[in-house]
């Protein structure tokens, strides 16, 4: 590792960081399920969370997006998609879960 | 550099680090468009997961201990992409060329695992025509699968180049794009432990 620039370092760094979040991100929600020490309900948050943060860690420090220095319209591109996953995912949630309760119940 | 140089100046009049560009945009607006067919066949199992038909749910088929695995593996072998991509930057073309093909054998570990698991699926009759439930799980993580699949197809090609041309422009250009591409389905493995997965154990 003489070779290694402090930039090379830096990167080096970073996917270490960000492969530790994750592990421990994976391991949270594993763990609760494979013990049972919360009920149902808990469990379900907790993993919902450590979901969208593993998503953030993963686009932050492997996919290195970066409000600042990511060319815009890649931000722009993510964010429409999200906007376009949001109304299209939701909507089919929203109409499909109301059929059922008019329906089903 | 030559096939980059030739393509461009035609175009737009710009050098080839523009074309660069240019192409991860263009590779980023297609895992966008992957992200939304992702994102509808997992609502597609949202609204399917309860209808079981009578046959097994999700408790009654996943292994806890299997989806583990490959979501260790698929993790460790986005570090060793990472590590490669770090080695590319470097231009030590023997270190990429060993991370990759650490990537790749964790890669192949990961669907050696799914292919087992769907086998044993299928034989315990829990195939993706028992019911609407297997059929929405079989697409989703099938899609998944594939992909992981053509990205394993994509790093032996990228081994080759690496082997034959070593790390000129235009295959570093691509190396970034895989990369792009293989971070990209560790996120949506994210997605189908903690939607699928998880909850169907619970």
């Amino acid at each position: 590792m003489a070779t290694t620039t402090p930039e090379d370092r830096h990167g080096l760094r970073s996917y270490l960081t960000g492969f530790a979040l994750a592990l421990i991100l994976t391991l949270i929600p594993f763990g609760l399920v494979a013990t049972g020490v919360l009920s149902k309900t808990p469990i379900l948050v907790v993993i919902a969370i450590a979901a969208i943060v593993q998503f953030l860690v993963h686009l932050r420090y492997f996919l290195h997006l970066d409000l600042t220095t990511t060319p815009r319209e890649r931000v722009f591109a993510i964010a429409f998609t999200i906007i376009l996953i949001f109304i299209m995912v939701g909507g089919s949630l929203w109409i499909m879960l109301d059929l059922y309760n008019r329906m089903m119940v | 550099m030559s096939s980059d140089a030739a393509i461009d100046p035609g175009i737009s009049g710009q050098a080839a680090p523009d074309a660069h560009e240019q192409r991860a945009f263009g590779f980023w607006l297609y895992l966008m468009s992957d992200a939304i067919i992702f994102a509808l066949l997992f609502a597609t199992f949202a609204v399917m997961v309860n209808n079981t038909a009578g046959g097994p749910a999700g408790k009654d088929v996943f292994s806890l201990s299997s989806t583990f695995a490959e979501t260790m593996l698929l993790l460790f072998s986005s570090l060793t992409f990472g590590l490669a991509t770090l080695a590319t930057k470097a231009e030590k073309s023997g270190r990429v060329l060993a991370w990759l093909c650490v990537t790749f054998l964790l890669g192949l570990g990961f669907i050696g695992l799914e292919i087992r698991e769907f086998a044993d699926m299928v034989e315990a009759g829990a195939g993706p025509d028992r019911s609407g439930f297997l059929s929405a799980f079989f697409t989703l993580v099938g899609t998944h699968g594939l992909h992981v699949s053509f990205g394993l197809i994509w790093i032996l090609i990228m081994a080759c180049q690496i082997a034959v041309k070593g790390l000129s422009v235009p295959v570093v250009s691509r190396l970034s794009r895989l990369g792009l591409f293989w971070h990209f389905l560790d996120i949506v493995w994210i997605g189908i432990f903690s939607v699928v997965y998880l909850p169907g154990i619970l």
